[in-house]
């Protein structure tokens, strides 16, 4: 039997229905609601108080923003010197421009192999190609062997956050999956015991499936070296029993020297998980003769980043390095969740990444899914200015929305437009004020409040009332005064 | 001292009383104001929709109307934060090196009420009269882009009579977020429902802040819910006293 997760439209960013669409499923659903702010507050608690002890944060903050900023302005040199080093240690670089060439390659790496299994570390970059529902239709089970990540696959679910995938799942929902997959009845929902029941599953995946799949934190340009970090340990027995390693990374992943870890590292930890150094750190530089997988290829995927590359306001996006501070830290994500975004990158990240990544027609509701509070932008560990990239990726869907019918009827369009002819003479929007003052008579209760209102308006009323408007303007006020001194 | 007063549109149109306290605040400090009447939007709800040029034609207009003021006084952290914030980007794109150097000279002297208070004049007891419970909501322009900091905690603390709560998750946005209100109203009031459980749970009679948009979204939802309480904008409470207290509204 299969395991391997089956396709859903739901992160499928050219399937999925629009944000505020998809966030409504979940506004309306308790467990899940609480399952997400309860692991936040216990993350961002953790990480509040391991960033207070680092009084150099800020300067931290800066040196990790450089050195990303730094590394991708060079890109292509680090990407050749990464490629020329990593195929000197005994590698095999390969070039994806696509989605589609990324999945053919592996493919190809996989048959050479006569694989019919694989066993995975976790990548968010392999769920962005949709690998596992690839491999499956090509006749190849893809086993995860992140704890979250099985839980996820098992569970027939979706990740909701980057870091933490399956944090809208809670203990006893692991219980319920993992008693009914694995089938164990008596299952106790006591963590030592759920823990048990993965090791149990992995152990065996991991002494018969000689061929693994990674994604990358870090690529080292210097060394030809692949980094990942991880909590639980399954990610290091991916990367010793196997003969075969395959890495997928997106280009923009590239650290040009082997000491740059050393920010990169602390920077991850905190933000991520709160931790003043994560579990296990693994590094591997191509193949060494008797240790470890023999095999080692890394394909490099593009997919759209060469194009963000391009802008330079948007070019600040590829810094990111998936901690997710950005989403435990944004009060939208904290309603919503992850499934609401509609992609395996969720949060303000992922309202600027994904429609650069895949198209704005397939995402045009996303850069609008943030009231731009400047949260994510406060934490992000190497600076990445989400609220200014919003704006940019707002402007070019309007821009789009000039060239289209939707700029004759859409209410917000036309509402947007009118404004900006009142707000050009002082004697127009007098005017407007005026009339206004009039109209709202019809819609304003005696209580002096506007209940409901029509059209667009109605959005507002549906859950807020709106005082009504004042007999005197301001500047009515102001001019009445200057009479009276006079 | 001279200030020009920019009151912005919706406090213009919404909420004169805010613009009232912030003349009766400023004169009884021996400010001399001056209002523009030309004066329509700053062009904030045009730039964080994506309607770009919209916005850059208010912002050319702002600057052209306040070049020669001596200081523009602002009751609306938002406001200024998009001035700060998002006019140089816009004439980065769209304006001429003339509008440039216009904004660069203009800039320092703009002022968010509680800045100009504190680092303009100087005054922390504005003299003011308050005698009620009140919550202070931070907002998110005023902490995270304007760093107001301890700002208004330090005008509050000197008006006799006020009782400060303390907010729980005070830096946490209500959810306005000026179009995403609309655009995304579910998830926008679902953020509120948050906001207000925090508010109310203070046991305050008014929740105040330095921007009146935030607290339109807090009072409509205060008042569709028959909360028990107001919101008032901090400028109100600055210009009350024993002799002339804050203006009843509605």
């Amino acid at each position: 039997m299969s395991q391997a997760a089956g396709h859903h439209a739901i992160l499928d960013p050219t399937l999925a229905p629009p944000f505020p669409q998809a966030a409504l499923n979940v506004l309306r659903n308790p467990q899940l609601r609480k399952n997400v702010t309860h692991a936040i507050d216990v993350i961002q608690g953790k990480r509040a108080r391991l960033v207070a002890e680092k009084t150099d944060w800020q300067e931290l903050r800066s040196t990790a923003s450089a050195i990303r900023t730094h590394a991708l302005e060079n890109l292509g040199f680090y990407l050749e010197q990464f490629e020329a080093r990593c195929t000197a240690a005994g590698g095999h670089v390969h070039w994806a421009a696509d989605a589609d060439e990324a999945r053919r390659i592996i493919l190809d790496l996989l048959r050479q192999e006569n694989a019919s299994e694989v066993i995975k570390i976790k990548t968010m970059t392999s769920a962005e190609i949709q690998l596992n529902t690839f491999l499956e239709a090509q006749g190849i089970s893809a086993f995860e062997t992140d704890l979250a990540e099985i839980i996820l696959q098992l569970g027939d679910e979706e990740p909701s956050h980057i870091v933490v995938p399956a944090l809208h799942i809670n203990r006893s929902q692991v219980r319920e999956i993992f008693a009914r997959r694995m089938g164990l009845k008596n299952l106790s929902d006591d963590p030592q015991a759920l823990t048990a029941a993965a090791r149990r599953y992995l152990r065996q995946k991991f002494l018969t499936i000689p061929t693994a799949i990674s994604g990358a934190n870090f690529l080292i340009a210097e060394t030809g070296s692949v980094a990942v970090v991880e909590s639980e340990g399954n990610g290091r027995m991916c990367l010793t029993l196997p003969r075969t390693m395959i890495t997928l990374a997106g280009i923009e992943k590239v650290l040009p020297r082997f000491e740059d870890l050393e920010v990169m590292l602390q920077m991850l930890a905190r933000s991520a998980t709160g931790e003043r150094m994560n579990p296990y750190t693994s590094l591997w530089t191509g193949v060494t003769p008797g240790d470890g997988p023999q095999n080692f290829h890394v394909v490099l995927l593009d997919n759209g980043r060469s194009s963000i590359l391009s802008s330079p306001k948007q070019r600040q996006t590829l810094k990111c390095i998936r901690c997710a501070a950005c989403m435990n830290a944004c009060p939208v994500y904290r309603q919503t969740g992850g499934h609401a975004y509609g992609s395996v990158y969720p949060g303000p990240i992922g309202a600027i990444l994904t429609p650069q990544l895949m198209h704005m027609q397939h995402a045009q509701s996303l850069p609008y899914a943030s009231s731009l509070c400047g949260a994510c932008y406060e934490v992000c560990p190497v600076k990445i200015n989400i609220p200014e990239v919003l704006l940019e990726l707002r402007a070019q869907v309007t821009d789009q929305e000039r060239k289209q019918a939707v700029r004759f009827f859409d209410p917000m369009y036309l509402g947007l437009r009118i404004a900006n002819l009142l707000f050009a003479r002082a004697w127009i929007f007098h005017a407007a004020q005026r009339l206004g003052r009039i109209g709202a008579r019809v819609v304003t209760r005696k209580d002096g409040w506007i209940h409901s209102l029509p059209s667009v308006g109605g959005k507002w009323t549906q859950t807020r009332d709106l005082r009504g408007l004042p007999s005197q303007t301001f500047h009515e006020w102001w001019a009445a005064r200057g009479k009276e001194a006079k | 001292m001279r200030a020009s007063l920019f009151i912005t549109c919706y406090n213009d149109t919404l909420y004169p009383e805010t613009g009232r306290a912030v003349v009766a605040l400023l004169e009884r400090l021996g400010v001399e104001l001056d209002f523009h009447p030309k004066q329509t939007c700053c062009g904030q709800m045009h730039a964080n929709t994506g309607f770009r040029g919209e916005a850059f034609s208010q912002a050319k207009r702002f600057v052209q109307l306040y070049q020669d003021a001596e200081n523009v006084v602002i009751p609306s952290s938002s406001c200024v934060a998009m001035i700060r914030d998002q006019y140089p980007g816009l004439f980065e794109q769209l304006g001429n090196e003339t509008l440039r150097r216009q904004f660069a000279t203009l800039v320092p002297r703009v002022f968010e009420l509680s800045e100009f208070l504190l680092d303009k004049i100087g005054v922390e007891d504005v003299g003011a009269y308050f005698p009620h419970r009140v919550v202070y909501h931070a907002s998110c322009h005023g902490v995270r882009a304007l760093h107001l900091g301890d700002r208004p905690y330090r005008l509050m603390a000197k008006v006799r009579g006020l009782d400060l709560a303390t907010l729980p998750n005070v830096e946490r946005c209500c959810g306005f977020g000026g179009t995403f209100s609309v655009k995304n109203a579910e998830v926008s009031s679902a953020m509120l429902a948050a906001k207000l459980q925090d508010v109310v749970s203070t046991g305050a009679e008014y929740c105040t802040a330095l921007d009146n948009s935030c607290l339109m979204h807090l009072g409509g939802a205060m008042h569709r819910q028959y909360a028990g309480m107001k919101t008032i904008h901090l400028a109100q409470i600055l210009a009350s006293t024993e002799g002339s207290p804050a203006e009843a509204v509605a």
